[in-house]
Formats: C-alpha cells, structure tokens, sequence
C-alpha cells in the first residue's frame, strides 16, 4: 500500500468515483456530522464499496468537518481498511502465528513478486489484489492461502506458479468467448 | 524567575519553562529533534533530551519537565548518555547517512547530536532496517524522502497550526510509519508558497519541488 499521494488515482477510473459519490449520501444519512462518527462512517463504505477510494475520503472529510489528511491518516492506521479497489481474483495470504511460523511470509512474498505488487494492492489490470490476513481457522493446514474463498493448504511457491497457470488459462478462454461473441 | 543549577552552573530562568526551553535559552545544548516552542503538549517522542534532576530514581525527557526553584539538573551522566546513545542508534537504523547527497545545512542537527553524545553516525552495533519504502514521495508541491524523515512530526504540527484543514498527517503506524499528504476539497495552491513544514524539517525530508536539488534526482534515475 502506497502512503503518501495516493497511487489509488491510478487504478480508481472518474467514473467508479462518480457512482461512487452518488451512493455517499445515502451512507452519510445514517451518520451525524460528528467526529465520533468517522470510524463507523469508513467502515460503512467499505462494507459498501470494497475499499475506500481517494474521493470517498474526501467527501467523509467534507461530510465531519475535519481534513482530508486526517480522515486519511486515521484509515491507513487501521489494517481493516483497503484503499485499493479488489481484483478479480482475491488473493489473501495468512499471516496467523502457525502459517508464520511455517513460512506464510515466503508465501505472501511469492505472490508480491509474481504480480509485482505489495499486499494491499491490486494489479493494474484489476486481476489480482493481494491481503495479508490473521488467521483463517485452519493452523493443521499452515501455511494457508484463501484464493477466491478458496483455503489452500500447505502452500509452497510450485502451488504459487500452478495458480497463476490456471488463472491465465481461464484468462484465455474468457477472453476467447468475448472474442467469439463479438464477431 | 527561579533558581535552577544545570552542571553546576547556576541559571536564573522563567518559571513557566520547561527545563529544556531553559537550558536551551542559556546556550545548554540537549540533544532533541521534536522539541516546538508553539506546541502545548511536547511530542516527547525523540528521546534524545533526557537529563538527570535531583531526587528523581531515573532520567527524564527535560522537553516534558517544568523548572521548578532549587532544581539540580545534569545533562551529562552516564544514565543520560545511554538513554539518548540508544535513542541516536534506534533513529540512525532508520537514516541511512549521505552526507554528500543530502541537502541539510553541514553539520546538520544529527551529526550535532551524534558528536554531542559521543556516537558515530552508523546504527552500530544495530543493523541498518530497509523499511522498503520508496525514495521519493511526490508531495503535491512538495517532495518528501521518507528514509531521512526522522518522525519528528514538527512538520505536521506546523501545517496543522497554520492550516485549519491541514494536508500533512501521518500515515500507517508501527515502523511503517510515515508523513502522508492528502489534499481536500480545497486547492494546493495555499500550500505551493509556504513552505513552513520543509523550514522546520531538521533532516531536509521535506524539499520544496522549486528548490529542487539534482543530487535526489540522480539517486531517484
């Protein structure tokens, strides 16, 4: 996740931010324009949106009153929030003691190397994002990945290549059948 | 005014002072890099300006202590010098030293502070820790380079003093910790011509993209 000026303009289209927008309100309605509120508000959105987008920030700002600095400030603090927009296919890495114990950092490094982003971001085609997650419940599997809701047990980096194999596979036929449909 | 005796120099000094505001003002040098005349609550996050005071079991950070009358202060007792020595190494762990490259007026607060305590200028015997940060962060109209950033957060202070809707703040927490710039609603343009955060800046994190040198721009190609 790139602090700083936020690299989400890149990936964020002024179109998502305009739907975005138009949905704010409505979000905003259920909150006072109170400071206590900021949290609950942030959470909201991305319960809403997936993730908080550069404008969204903005307008939370706008909306309590306070700098957009601040409201950014408060949501990088937390791990919680994402400020990248999900990819296609969700990647989320455990980072629980038992898969760090067994090497989940090698793991969730294989990933970031392979699509040459860090955790908390998203590949700029928007196929991949990559979290880190606490722990997903099942430590006799360390270390675990969760590829799409999908739990991957004892993930060595071959079973890092063999995904992105696969995905590249149905990659080629979905856009296959676009091809195909339109001709 | 009350009586204050630092090293066995007696100073007569106001009594709303802090006891570093009072040595500084009488040409005492303590080492500290978060210390602001304007901010309410010291920072006290530096843990370079420790000192001893009489009929206290341990140093304390003399940017948070008031002078009181009769107060014994010495700023230069092997406790202290450990204290800040530690604090010097942990902050250098995380400041690489490019003195030929770096902006900062020679010598620069650190090397100030290094030679003051008696320490070099390398985390030894600590490692130096790549936070994987990038070089340069585009600021707007301001550049900032995250690995001098020392986290002083004067910079955020004044912006916030300055600015009822400031644009600094800090980012992520823990070691990956950071100065962050987020602009609102409102224009930059007030920012463009102030410039207040890069003056108060002691390690040049700060650089106005005006003033630009070309000695970053080479190590960014």
């Amino acid at each position: 996740m790139e602090a700083g000026k936020h690299n989400a303009n890149q990936l964020v289209t002024e179109e998502e931010e305009r739907a975005i927008a138009e949905k704010l309100p409505a979000i905003f309605r259920e909150f006072s324009q109170e400071r206590t509120n900021l949290l609950p508000i942030l959470q909201r959105i991305q319960e809403t949106f997936k993730f908080l987008s550069p404008g969204a920030m903005r307008a939370v700002a706008n909306y309590i009153g306070i700098s957009t600095s601040e409201v950014y400030g408060v949501a990088t603090f937390y791990n919680q929030f994402r400020f990248h927009p999900p990819g296609r296919h969700e990647i989320k890495v455990c980072m629980g003691t038992a898969c760090h114990v067994k090497g989940g950092d090698i793991i969730l490094e294989n990933f970031e190397r392979k699509l040459g982003i860090k955790e908390g971001e998203t590949t700029p085609d928007r196929e991949y994002s990559i979290e880190r997650v606490a722990c997903v419940g099942c430590c006799a599997l360390a270390p675990v990945a969760v590829v799409d809701d999908k739990v991957i047990g004892y993930m060595q980096p071959s079973k890092v290549e063999g995904l992105f194999l696969q995905f590249e596979i149905q990659r080629k036929i979905r856009e296959g059948q676009i091809k195909a449909e339109a001709s | 005014m009350v009586k204050i005796t630092v090293d066995d120099r007696e100073l007569e000094v106001e009594e709303h002072l802090t006891v570093l505001e009072a040595c500084i003002q009488n040409g005492i040098f303590i080492p500290n890099l978060c210390f602001l005349k304007t901010r309410h609550h010291p920072h006290a996050s530096c843990r370079l300006c420790f000192v001893s005071i009489e009929g206290y079991d341990r140093p304390v950070t003399s940017c948070t202590e008031r002078v009181r009358d009769g107060m014994v202060v010495k700023t230069n007792t092997p406790e202290v010098r450990a204290l800040q020595k530690s604090a010097f190494k942990l902050l250098m762990s995380l400041h690489p030293c490019h003195p030929k490259i770096c902006p900062t007026e020679k010598p620069c607060l650190l090397m100030r502070i290094a030679k003051h305590i008696g320490v070099g200028l390398n985390p030894k015997p600590l490692e130096h820790i790549d936070r994987g940060l990038p070089d340069l962060v585009d600021f707007g109209p301001l550049y900032y380079v995250p690995n001098r950033c020392v986290l002083c957060a004067k910079c955020i202070h004044t912006c916030r003093t300055i600015n009822q809707m400031p644009l600094l703040t800090f980012a992520k927490r823990g070691i990956m910790t950071m100065v962050a710039y987020f602009d609102g609603e409102q224009n930059t343009s007030i920012c463009a011509n102030c410039n207040a955060c890069v003056d108060v800046c002691p390690v040049a994190a700060l650089l106005p993209k005006s003033a630009f040198t070309s000695s970053v721009e080479s190590r960014k190609a």
